[in-house]
């Protein structure tokens, strides 16, 4: 399978990155390589093999419903770029 | 006058006990040493001021003998990838530049409560992706040890390189890595130092910075194999706080001295034997089987059929479980932003596009690829099933042995700016660390020998799961007949 550049487009955009044209030619080439690196997986049979989703063995058990943390709106918006009036800020989303 | 060069963790625990000198005399040392080592670039953050701190505290413990920790009045340094509340954390990338954690991750928790002194967070490749340590921001790492042949600098390995050259420079006791791939046991062969990855799940992972969580453990990076298995002991816990925490049983690491090697099985992998494997190293395999062999062990040939499957595996699941982790950089709750406010989308675009370096970009291209739609069954889903049979292939090997012994890189430390050009030249580094880190499996790497250069080879030791003691005690038979 390989990569042009309305893939690598669009596959940015996905990952929310800004590309330029001289990023995207680059990126073009190093993912095709890399793509077809990897692609030697499918030679190997994979017939009824389960997809190992984990390593652990354990069984995962559920906690119990309780309000544990106690953070306050400070130290939430501590590390805010921009805050105001006990907020994050973000450009305007609704018209 | 206690040499404070020739300290290790033992010997200075020791001193200590016995008031040979004070945790704060110990702590100023250091400090002066890394202040005279500014050049090799080790640190992102240094904590002098806590660290004189904590050692006074540690000091009035050991005068009142009350409530010492197991590493009481200890220097180490932390990689910058494990939160620690109202320092810096920056995981090495511009889009945490600025950020300054609320919280404590468990590890470095685990390890203030054991009496350790933090003097600094370590330099790392950015969100721990590289292997030799040049993906910074804040530039990259120098390995202290030199090739005998030539001035060149050289990388420490990476992702933990900042913290393996902390250790090997002398600028610590020991310090704590993460390995996702190889990130503790590559830069601990690359400085001729003791770098252990427990089982997955042994250490939680709560408040270290998310690379690829279904692979990613802290471990630490150590003079010796000693030192390994106390700096381990104060590292582990079960934590609720992490899912995938494992309630096992914790056992005492320290037992692994009363291992005995006599009739152990050794296995070792043909498939390691790979074409570009220096021959210098295969003669470090073969010294490090002649030792195991001098002491009874019995050596098995085993197979381990999917081990050139490994790293291609690799490099879809980590990058698809990165692209997902570092979906949260968005520049809105913290860290950096760019100037851009006309629109939210743009915003997300400007920032991680700004905040982001090279190879992170590159492998969230990845792993956005191989998880979109009409890609995912091709190579993740593929991918998933291939680390089932590469497991598979270590659970049928420890039928026949107990440990399997291999080298731990296919080269030593290389010169700064080499294999940086070609990415899968670079993830080369990790061939023969990631099949164990896919597997979930403890591994160590000890150094054996040196090269013609006088660089550090490193053999690795993977063990059954939770067998961490099993392990300590193999590289433990190496670092006493390797005769240095």
């Amino acid at each position: 399978m390989s990569i042009d550049n309305s893939t690598v487009k669009k596959v940015a955009k996905l990952a929310r990155l800004k590309v330029d044209a001289k990023e995207e030619q680059n990126l073009k080439n190093e993912l095709n390589n890399i793509l077809e690196w990897v692609d030697k997986l499918q030679k190997v049979d994979t017939e009824n093999i389960d997809p190992m989703l984990s390593v652990s063995n354990e069984p995962m058990s559920m906690r119990e419903d309780m309000v544990t943390s106690k953070l306050d709106n400070k130290q939430i918006l501590s590390n805010a770029p921009e805050k105001k009036a006990g907020f994050f800020v973000v450009p305007k989303v609704v018209e | 006058m206690t040499d404070f060069s020739k300290l290790n963790i033992t010997s200075a625990l020791l001193g200590l006990k016995n008031k040979d000198f004070k945790s704060v005399e110990l702590t100023e040392y250091f400090i002066n040493q890394i202040n005279k080592k500014e050049n090799l670039n080790c640190f992102i953050t240094k904590t002098f001021d806590k660290a004189i701190d904590m050692a006074k505290k540690s000091d009035e413990k050991i005068i009142k003998n009350r409530e010492l920790g197991s590493l009481e009045g200890i220097p180490i340094t932390m990689k910058d990838l494990f939160c620690t509340k109202d320092i810096r954390t920056t995981a090495g990338s511009k889009i945490l530049d600025s950020f300054i954690p609320f919280y404590e991750s468990t590890v470095s928790q685990n390890l203030w409560n054991s009496g350790a002194v933090l003097l600094g967070k370590t330099n790392m490749d950015e969100f721990a992706m590289g292997s030799a340590n040049t993906t910074s921001f804040f530039g990259n790492v120098i390995n202290p040890l030199k090739s005998k042949n030539n001035d060149k600098d050289l990388v420490p390995g990476g992702s933990s390189g900042g913290s393996a050259s902390s250790v090997a420079a002398g600028l610590c006791l020991a310090a704590t890595g993460s390995d996702t791939g190889g990130s503790i046991r590559q830069p601990a062969s690359f400085c001729g130092l003791v770098g252990l990855k427990p089982t997955y799940g042994r250490c939680s992972r709560f408040g270290m910075v998310a690379f690829a969580s279904s692979l990613d453990q802290a471990g630490p990076i150590t003079l010796t194999v000693e030192d390994s298995a106390r700096m381990l002991q104060s590292m582990v816990s079960y934590d609720s706080k992490d899912s995938t925490s494992s309630k096992k049983e914790i056992e005492n690491l320290l037992d692994y001295k009363k291992s005995d090697l006599k009739g152990k099985r050794v296995g070792v992998p043909k498939e390691y034997l790979l074409d570009g494997l220096n021959p210098e190293i295969k003669k470090a395999w073969d010294l490090g089987i002649s030792w195991f062999k001098s002491v009874g062990s019995e050596i098995i040939e085993i197979s381990l059929p999917n081990t050139e499957s490994a790293l291609p595996t690799y490099y879809i699941i980590a990058p698809a479980e990165a692209s997902a982790n570092l979906a949260r950089y968005d520049g809105i709750r913290y860290g950096f932003r760019a100037e851009e406010k006309s629109d939210l989308t743009r915003l997300y675009e400007e920032t991680r596009a700004q905040g982001f370096g090279k190879e992170v970009k590159r492998r969230l291209m990845i792993g956005t690829y191989v998880l979109s739609a009409g890609y995912y069954d091709a190579y993740y889903l593929k991918a998933l099933k291939v680390r089932k049979l590469i497991s598979d292939d270590f659970s049928k090997a420890f039928e026949r042995c107990d440990i399997i012994l291999t080298p731990t890189t296919p080269n030593v430390a290389f010169p700064i700016g080499e294999k940086q050009t070609d990415p899968i030249e670079m993830y080369l580094n990790d061939v023969l660390t990631v099949p164990a880190s896919l597997a979930g499996l403890p591994a160590i790497s000890i150094s054996a020998c040196l090269n013609s250069d006088s660089l550090p080879i490193g053999l690795q030791i993977i063990g059954k799961p939770f067998e961490e003691s099993s392990i300590l005690s193999a590289a433990s038979l190496i670092e006493d007949l390797r005769g240095f």
